[in-house]
C-alpha cells in the first residue's frame, strides 16, 4: 500500500515537473524577448502559448543522427545519465508540508550526489561524440562542475549548521522557528556563494562555457539531434528547477510564506522557485559570458574562501549565542 | 528482502569488478567502476550508513572518477585498446601472489565478528541519524587519526600545488 502511494507520488511529481519544464522554456523565451524589446514566440496559439508543444513534436520527429566514429554505447547513455540524475534529485524535495517522495535524512547530500553525477552525462557526451567541439565542451564542463561543486557544498554548510540537519524538511522546519524566519538574512554570505555556484553548476550564463555557442558551436551536445538533444535540454531545465528548489528550501523558508494560502499548500514554494528561475533568465539576458580562466579564478580564489569564512563565522556566532 | 539485496549487490559488485580490470577501453573501465561504486553505496545503505553512502557517491563518483576520466581523455584510446598485457612472462608469479593475497584476506576474515560494535546499536544509530553518530565518533574517539589523515591530505595538496606551479611557472599575472 505504501509502495503504491509512493508510485502515485512519483507519477504526480513527474507529470507536473514535465509541464513546468516545457513552460520554463516558453517563459524563458518570453522573458528574454521582452527584456530585449521583442515579443518572443507569438505564432502558435494565443501569445505563442502552444509553442513548447510544437517544439516538442518537432524534436520528437526529427532524424536521430549518430556520428560514424562515435562510441555508440556511451553516446546513447550520456543523455540518459543527464536526465536520470536530474530527475532523481527531485525525489527528496519537499514541495509542501509532509509531501516529498522520499523524506530521507541525508536529503541535501543526496542532491549533491545527483548533481555531481549529471556532470558525467556532459563529459561523456563530449567524449563519445568523437568530435573536437563537443570534446572541448565536455572537458570544460568537468573542470567547471568539480570546482563549483566544492563552493556550493561549502556554502550550504552554514545552513546545515544552523538547522542541525541534512533533512530538507527539517531544514524548512528549523527556519520557521529561527529569528528571521528565513536563512537568507543570517546566511547572506552563504546565499551569495550559493547563487553564483548554482549558475555554474547548471552551466547557465554567465558560466555557460561548456556550450558557448560563439566558440564551441553548441558545446557537448553539438553532435546530438532530435530526441537525444531534447533529453539534454530537459535535463538542463530540470537541473535549474532542482537548484532553485534547493535555494528555496535552504535560504527562503521552503513552503512557508507571510500568510497561508488556503487550498494551495505549495503556493509559496512554486512562487519562490519561479523567482529563482526568473533570476536565471534575467541574468542570461543581462550579463556577458566569463572567460575560462576568470571562471576558475572566481571559483577557487573568491567563492571557496568566502564559503569557508562563512562556516567559521557561523560556527563562532553559534557557539557564542548558543 | 535484505538478504536478497545483499546477494544482488555482492554478485553485481564482483561481476563489475571483473569487468573493470578486463575492459580494453579504459573509459569503459571507468564507467563500469562508476556502476561499481553505486553498488558499494548500496552496501552502506544496507548497513544503515546513509551518510557513508552519500559520501561514497559524492567523493568517489562525483570527484575522483571524473578526474580519472579527465586523465584518460588525454590518453590515446585507439592505441590503448590494442596494447597487449603489460606482464607477459610472470604468469606463475602473478598466480602465486594472488593466492598469497587470498590467504591473507581469509586470515583477516576470521577476525570479523557479526553484529554491532561498541555502544552504537542499530536502534541508537537510527534514532540519532547516522550523520550525527559518525560525526560524534570522528570528532571525539577518533580525533587523532582524523587529524593525522587531515595532515597527510594537506601535505598532498601542497605537493600538488608545488608540482603544478613548477610546470606553469610565471603564467599568471
Amino acid at each position: 500500500m505504501e509502495i503504491l502511494w509512493i508510485l502515485l507520488k512519483i507519477v504526480i511529481v513527474f507529470a507536473v515537473l514535465m509541464v513546468h519544464v516545457m513552460y520554463a522554456t516558453y517563459f524563458e523565451r518570453k522573458v528574454i524577448g521582452h527584456m530585449q524589446v521583442r515579443m518572443g514566440p507569438m505564432r502558435v496559439g494565443p501569445h505563442g502559448i502552444l509553442q513548447p508543444i510544437a517544439d516538442g513534436l518537432k524534436l520528437f520527429f526529427k532524424e536521430d543522427v549518430i556520428p560514424e566514429q562515435a562510441d555508440k554505447g556511451v553516446f546513447y547513455a550520456a543523455p540518459l545519465i543527464c536526465l536520470i540524475s536530474a530527475l532523481s534529485a527531485v525525489a527528496v524535495v519537499p514541495f509542501f508540508k509532509g509531501f516529498a517522495i522520499a523524506n530521507i535524512n541525508i536529503g541535501l547530500l543526496y542532491i549533491f550526489a545527483m548533481s555531481s553525477l549529471a556532470a558525467y552525462g556532459v563529459v561523456l557526451a563530449g567524449w563519445s561524440s568523437n568530435s573536437k567541439y563537443p570534446f572541448l565542451g565536455g572537458l570544460r564542463s568537468s573542470a567547471q562542475v568539480i570546482s563549483y561543486e566544492i563552493a556550493m557544498g561549502l556554502s550550504l554548510v552554514g545552513v546545515m549548521m544552523m538547522a542541525g540537519s541534512l533533512n530538507l524538511t527539517d531544514i524548512v522546519m528549523a527556519q520557521s522557528k529561527s529569528a528571521f524566519k528565513v536563512y537568507l538574512i543570517p546566511q547572506f554570505i552563504g546565499f551569495f556563494v550559493f547563487v553564483i555556484a548554482m549558475f555554474a553548476e547548471t552551466n547557465r550564463t554567465p558560466f555557460d562555457l561548456p556550450e558557448a555557442e560563439s566558440e564551441l558551436v553548441a558545446g557537448y551536445c553539438t553532435e546530438y539531434s532530435g530526441m537525444r538533444f531534447a533529453l539534454f535540454f530537459m535535463a538542463e531545465y530540470i537541473g535549474m528547477i532542482v537548484m532553485s528548489c534547493v535555494g528555496v528550501v535552504c535560504f527562503l523558508g521552503g513552503w512557508n510564506g507571510p500568510f497561508d494560502v488556503p487550498g494551495i499548500p505549495f503556493f509559496w514554494f512554486i512562487l519562490k522557485v519561479y523567482l529563482f528561475i526568473f533570476l536565471y533568465y534575467w541574468v542570461r539576458a543581462t550579463l556577458p559570458r566569463y572567460r575560462y580562466d576568470q571562471l576558475m579564478a572566481l571559483g577557487w580564489k573568491v567563492l571557496i574562501p568566502l564559503a569557508l569564512f562563512n562556516i567559521v563565522l557561523t560556527g563562532t556566532i553559534k557557539s557564542i549565542v548558543g | 528482502m535484505v538478504y536478497l539485496l545483499f546477494f544482488y549487490f555482492s554478485i553485481v559488485v564482483i561481476g563489475l569488478a571483473y569487468k573493470v580490470i578486463t575492459a580494453r577501453n579504459p573509459v569503459h573501465g571507468v564507467l563500469t567502476m562508476l556502476a561499481l561504486f553505486f553498488h558499494m553505496a548500496g552496501f552502506y545503505l544496507l548497513l544503515n550508513a546513509e551518510f557513508l553512502a552519500a559520501v561514497q557517491i559524492i567523493v568517489y563518483c562525483g570527484a575522483i572518477l571524473v578526474l580519472y576520466l579527465f586523465v584518460l581523455f588525454l590518453v590515446d584510446i585507439k592505441s590503448e585498446v590494442k596494447t597487449g598485457p603489460f606482464i607477459k612472462k610472470g604468469v606463475k608469479l602473478a598466480i602465486l601472489s594472488s593466492v598469497l593475497l587470498l590467504l591473507a584476506f581469509l586470515r583477516g576474515v576470521k577476525n570479523f565478528t557479526l553484529g554491532p560494535h561498541g555502544h552504537f546499536t542499530i536502534a541508537r544509530v537510527k534514532e540519532m541519524t547516522h550523520t550525527k553518530a559518525i560525526g560524534q565518533e570522528v570528532f571525539t574517539t577518533y580525533i587523532l587519526p582524523f587529524e593525522i589523515a587531515g595532515l597527510i591530505l594537506l601535505v598532498a595538496v601542497i605537493g600538488g600545488l608545488a608540482l603544478a606551479k613548477k610546470e606553469t611557472g610565471g603564467e599568471e599575472g
